[in-house]
Parts: C-alpha cells; structure tokens; sequence
C-alpha cells in the first residue's frame, strides 16, 4: 500500500467535493424548477396554460401579463368590428378572445401596497430594533432577561392565533384595510426578530470604540452613529433582508385585515379570475413580478447577508 | 498639560469593592504607570479618570478642577485602549482627525495638525491606509496619534502593548518614552508588566485588591518594598522571604534566621512578637561556606550573564542570582550569605515593611492602606 496519496487532514478530500456539489446542485434544480415553471406560465396562454399533457415548448405571449394589469369585459364580434383598430399588443389580444380592455387592473395600486408596506414595517422594525439592540447590549437594563425573553415570546405563537383579536381591535380604531395598520403590524412581529439579531451583532463590536469616541469628545450618540452603526451594517443588512422577507411574503393577516384601498399583492393574486375560472398566466405573472423586489434586494445586499450568517463563526 | 489628583477614590460594583480609598497625584508631565494582576483595580481607576465609569466616591482634579462626575467628553483627556481601537471603517488619517472632527475644527487644519502629528510618529506614509491591514506596531501608533493630536490634557493608557509581539513590545516601550520626553504629556499608563513599568515610569502605584501598596519611584518599589505584596510582585524572580519569630526593638541590628545571626539595617521602630519576614532580592545573596545559613541546591537556570540558583533550606526554597561561572551542582550544600544593607524587614501578618535605616536615605515609599 502506497501512502503518496497522502491528503490534508482538514481539507474535504476531492471525492468528498464531488459529492457536496451534486448535492447542492440537486437542491438547487429542486428549488429551481418551481419558480422557472411559474415564470414560463406567465408567458403561456391561458389555453396553453391548462393544456394536459403540460407544454414545456409553446409559443410565449405575454397576454398574461396583459391580463395581470387590465380589466376586460365581453362584447358581441359586431361591437368589436364597430370599433377602430387595436391600439396595441393587448388590445389585439383580447379582441380576438371577443373582449376589450375596460380599464387598468387593481394588481399596481396593490403592488404598491405591499412595496409601502413592506418596506416601511422593516424600516420600523429594523430602526427600533437596532436602538433596542444597542440598549440591551451596552447598558444595565432592570430584568433585561425577561424582556429579551418578552420579546422573543411575543414570536412563539403562529400569527393567525393572534389574527381575530387584532381584527376586532383594528376595527375599533381605525386601522382595518389601512397601510398604517399594516405597517405597525408586521412592525410589532419582526422587531422581536430584529432586536434578537441585532443584539448579537452589536454585542460583537467592542464598546471600546464608542468609548473612544466618547472620550474624543463625541456625544454617546453621535459615537453611535459614527462608530456602532458603520460597523453593524452587515448586521442591519441581514436582519433588513429576514424582515422584508417577511412582510412581503405575509398572507394571513393581509388577508383578514386588507380588502379595499391596502390590501397587498398576496391576498390580490390569488383572486385573478379570468374566462372560466383561473387565469393561469395572468397569476403567473403577478407571481413573477411580485419576485423582482425581493430579488433584486436580496441580490444587492447578498454580501452583507452571507457575512451575516456566517458572522460570529471565525472570531476576528 | 496638567497635574492629576486623585482623593479617597472608591468604587464598588455592588458588593465588590474594585478601588479602595485611592489617593496618588501625578504631577505635570509625568509618567505614571499603575501596576498590578489583573482585577486589581488599575484599570477601574483609570476608567474612572477617564470618565467611563463613575466614582462610588472620592474626587478626581484634573489640573485643580473637580472632574469627578463630568462626562468624558467634557474632560479633555486621551485615551489609548489595549485593542487600539482603531475604526476599521475610516483610513489612518480619518482615524487620526477623529478627535479634531468632534471639536469641529476646518478641515484645511485638521489636515495640518494630522501630518503633523503623523509625522512625529513616523507614521506619515502610512496615512491613507486601511488600518486593517496595518501591522501591531503601526496600529498602536496610529492609537498614539489619535491621542496625541488634540493636545489634551493628559493621556491615559490601558495596557496598550498587550497585544504586541515581544519584539514590537520593547521597541513600542522605548518609543513611548522617547515620546512622552518629547512632548511632557502627564501620562498615566496601566499595566501588569512589571518590565514596562520600570523601565518607563517616573512614579508607579502598586495596586492589589483594589488598593494602592506602594506608590513611589521604580527605585524606591525595587529596594524599598512597602509590603510583602510589593516586594513578591516586582522583580524576576521576586524577593526571597526568610521566615523568623519574635518581636524587634528601636535600634535592633541583627535577627536570627534558622539558627544563623544575620545582620540587618538598624531598625527604627518596635515591634511586638509576631511572625516576622526578612525579605532579599536574589542578586544580594552571595555564597559563602563559612555562613551558617546553609541549604543544598536544587536546581540552577542558567541566563548568560547571570545563573538563578535554587537553593532548599529549612525553610523552604531560596533563589539566588550570581555570576554564571561559578559551576554548582544539584545537592551541594552551600552556606549563603546576605547583603545586610540590602534587606527589608517585614511583619508576615500585616505585610507592611518594617522601618529601618534603609528609608532613611531618601523620600520613603509610602505604603497606603484602605
């Protein structure tokens, strides 16, 4: 027996790498073909969407999102003939399904929603919860324990628990089917999370640097500002990102407490009806756009997010 | 610059009491070095004078104004941390201008001041530098610097060599001397090297157990131990203690140590019967067959210029230090002999150093308790 083959004791071995990678490349197929299947049925028509066998090749339309942002309603062929030629993709679409274009669809104003939504409720929460975090971490807060503990309860129960009492109370003052209401809402779940997160971030960074800049003349303030924020934004990045997520995928609530002028993109989509039932495509497309937001800013903080997950593995 | 006082200082985390009644002024322009093991208290009363923790009680003057329960902004002191810390976010210079910054000086002088500065530290190319990739020497300048630069009023500095390599460590204790020669800077510098506090200082305050046992210069700590804690503390390998009964009268010469007559400094006080300590450094020990204070070596240490010798006696282990060429072997039986002007006397239950003629000479140490 030859021992050339003599390999680094803490390095995977090739073979080992191999496998890690088929692994992970599986997964990730796994995970994948979902979401190409949604992104290919926005682009199907609505026959083709519900054709049995499934069509993998078929001819892209974009009537789908057509569907997504208009409202059409049903006219007689002489009608359609009276009028002028189509102004567009869309209007040449459904004339030839015998319809026309009524008006714009209610999918933007409720993609709005979810983006004021969504986005204010995690800048609260990750605003409260980055001065929360710092408080608990630097100073002597009476029973800080129980009301870490408090905070993290209030995380315990599955949020439909909770739903018929902040209904009925969301009622009372006001705040059914209103941005506001929803903003506080997922506000009061995620800043349990974020004061979790980032007090652990926080605890990391030596309050020397505070007291540095404290003694340089600095109020304890603008030493926080200064040095402690600089330094958690991978933190704040991480805990923005876990928080959007979130608020923006968030059903149940919005589904109780939405109906009119707030509700969001989630409770909306599903309720897409087009000729005959569901409109496939149509849905498909909402499904796809409502991604890109989340997307492109897990994309553009995706260095932060990995450092943050590894963070605290390798002590520096 | 200015001088700082320090009254009766006391400070408790509940019921653990960190400072004891601590009272020490550093005058103008010294260099002051708080040595002690750790949790002894040193770095609490710095903090303290920095203004990063607050007094259970007692004053803090800085330059004769009452700072005690000032904010630390509001004190006009420099601090160096033993991690530095250095803003990994900013470049040296921006980490350097900090300080400036906060006074909301030009920028066009602040420009000014840091080169300046930088320069004075031979850190001027190193300016528009990351500082993480800096080297430990490096950092620990640029810490300086950012102290330096707004001319405060005093610096204090907590072990700031700590974290250094040995190599940069004695080049770091040579610069900072060299420094504090340059700009006078009242300095007060913590550590629990004993190594760096005598070859920097011109006063140390010995601390244990949240109290100040000695304060005095590296020469009066070194020869005239004020306690037994002092006298085991400093020196490598520290004094040896003798153990003896009985008490000592005014003008007592000689005590009896393990049936031998050894002489002493003529003591200046009397003192009931107690256990009693002779304390002497190793390097006042010479050997000598004709003594009747024997032991038989246990083991040597060779250093170069010098051998450490171990030596059992009745009364436990002794080591010595003489010239490296005298050759000895494991379980010679040697009689040892002591430098009588050297020796300091001590009272084994309170620790406190007996009075004799060696503090006659010069300003004694004082010994403080709490």
């Amino acid at each position: 027996m030859s021992l050339t083959t003599a390999h680094s004791v803490v390095a995977p071995s090739a073979n080992s790498k191999r496998i890690a990678g088929t692994i992970i490349v599986l997964y990730a197929l796994i995970s994948i073909v979902p979401l190409l299947w949604i992104f290919a049925t926005s682009f199907k028509t609505p026959p083709d969407s519900i054709a049995y066998p499934p069509k993998v090749v078929f001819q892209p339309s974009i009537e789908g999102y057509c569907n997504l942002f208009t409202t059409r309603t049903r006219q007689t062929p002489e009608y359609i003939n009276s009028l002028g030629p189509a102004t567009g993709f869309c209007d040449e679409t459904s004339r030839k399904r015998n319809m026309v274009i009524a008006g714009p669809s209610n999918f933007l104003p409720r993609f709005i929603n979810s983006l004021i939504i969504a986005f204010g409720s995690t800048f609260c929460a990750v605003f409260l919860g980055t001065l929360s975090a710092y408080g608990f971490s630097r100073f002597k807060v009476p029973l800080a324990d129980d009301l870490l503990f408090f905070i993290l309860s209030t995380r315990f129960m599955p949020p439909i628990a909770v739903a018929i009492p902040i209904y009925l109370m969301y009622r009372e003052l006001g705040l059914s089917d209103t941005a506001l209401g929803m903003i506080l809402l997922y506000t009061a779940v995620n800043v349990s999370l974020a004061v979790w997160l980032l007090k652990g971030f926080i605890d990391e960074i030596p309050r020397e640097y505070e007291e540095a800049a404290m003694i340089d003349g600095y109020t304890r303030l603008q030493a926080f500002w200064r040095t402690v924020l600089p330094q958690a934004t991978t933190g704040i990045a991480a805990t923005a990102i876990f928080c959007l997520i979130f608020a923006w995928n968030e059903y149940a609530f919005a589904a109780l407490l939405t109906s009119g002028t707030a509700q969001t993109a989630p409770p909306f989509i599903p309720t897409i009806i087009g000729e005959g039932g569901q409109d496939w495509p149509a849905v498909a497309a909402g499904t796809t756009i409502f991604l890109v937001p989340i997307l492109v800013f897990t994309i553009l903080l995706r260095k932060q997010l990995l450092r943050g997950i590894t963070f605290g593995a390798v002590r520096k | 610059m200015a001088e700082i006082r320090v009254q009766n200082l006391r400070k408790a985390f509940g019921d653990f009491v960190a400072v004891q009644d601590s009272s020490f002024v550093v005058e103008d322009g010294e260099f002051f070095v708080m040595l002690g093991p750790s949790g002894c208290g040193k770095t609490t009363t710095l903090r303290m004078i920095a203004g990063l923790e607050l007094p259970t009680g007692g004053q803090i003057l800085l330059g004769g104004e009452d700072v005690t329960m000032r904010r630390a902004r509001e004190r006009d002191i420099a601090f160096v941390f033993q991690l530095f810390a250095l803003y990994p976010h900013m470049n040296v210079r921006k980490n350097i201008g900090f300080p400036l910054l906060a006074q909301g000086m030009p920028s066009a002088e602040i420009r000014e001041r840091v080169e300046e500065t930088a320069k004075l530290l031979r850190i001027d190319h190193l300016l528009n530098k990351s500082v993480s990739g800096l080297a430990g020497g490096d950092r620990q300048r640029v810490a300086l610097g950012r102290a330096i630069v707004r001319r405060p009023k005093c610096f204090l500095m907590d072990e700031p060599l700590g974290t250094l390599d040995t190599e940069f460590r004695d080049l770091m204790v040579h610069e900072l001397r060299e420094l504090h020669n340059r700009i006078r800077a009242t300095t007060v510098y913590v550590t629990h090297d004993q190594m760096e506090a005598m070859s920097m200082a011109d006063k140390i305050a010995v601390m244990n157990h949240g109290v100040i046992e000695q304060f005095g210069s590296p020469r009066e700590i070194y020869d005239r131990p004020a306690t037994m804690f002092v006298a085991d503390f400093i020196g490598s390998p520290p004094m040896n203690f003798l153990g003896f009964g009985g008490g000592l009268a005014k003008g007592a010469k000689e005590v009896v140590v393990q049936g031998a007559k050894v002489a002493v400094p003529e003591v200046r006080e009397d003192i009931a019967p107690a256990d009693m300590a002779l304390g002497i450094r190793p390097e006042h020990i010479r050997f000598d067959d004709a003594s009747k204070l024997r032991g038989a070596i246990y083991g040597t240490e060779y250093l170069g210029t010098t051998q450490i010798v171990a030596v059992e006696t009745a009364d436990g282990i002794i080591k010595a230090r003489v010239p490296a060429e005298i050759r000895l072997a494991a379980g010679d039986h040697v009689g040892l002999t002591l430098n009588s002007a050297r020796l300091s006397l001590f009272d084994k239950g309170s620790g406190r150093a007996v009075r004799t003629a060696i503090h006659d000479t010069a300003s004694q140490g004082r010994a403080q308790h709490g």
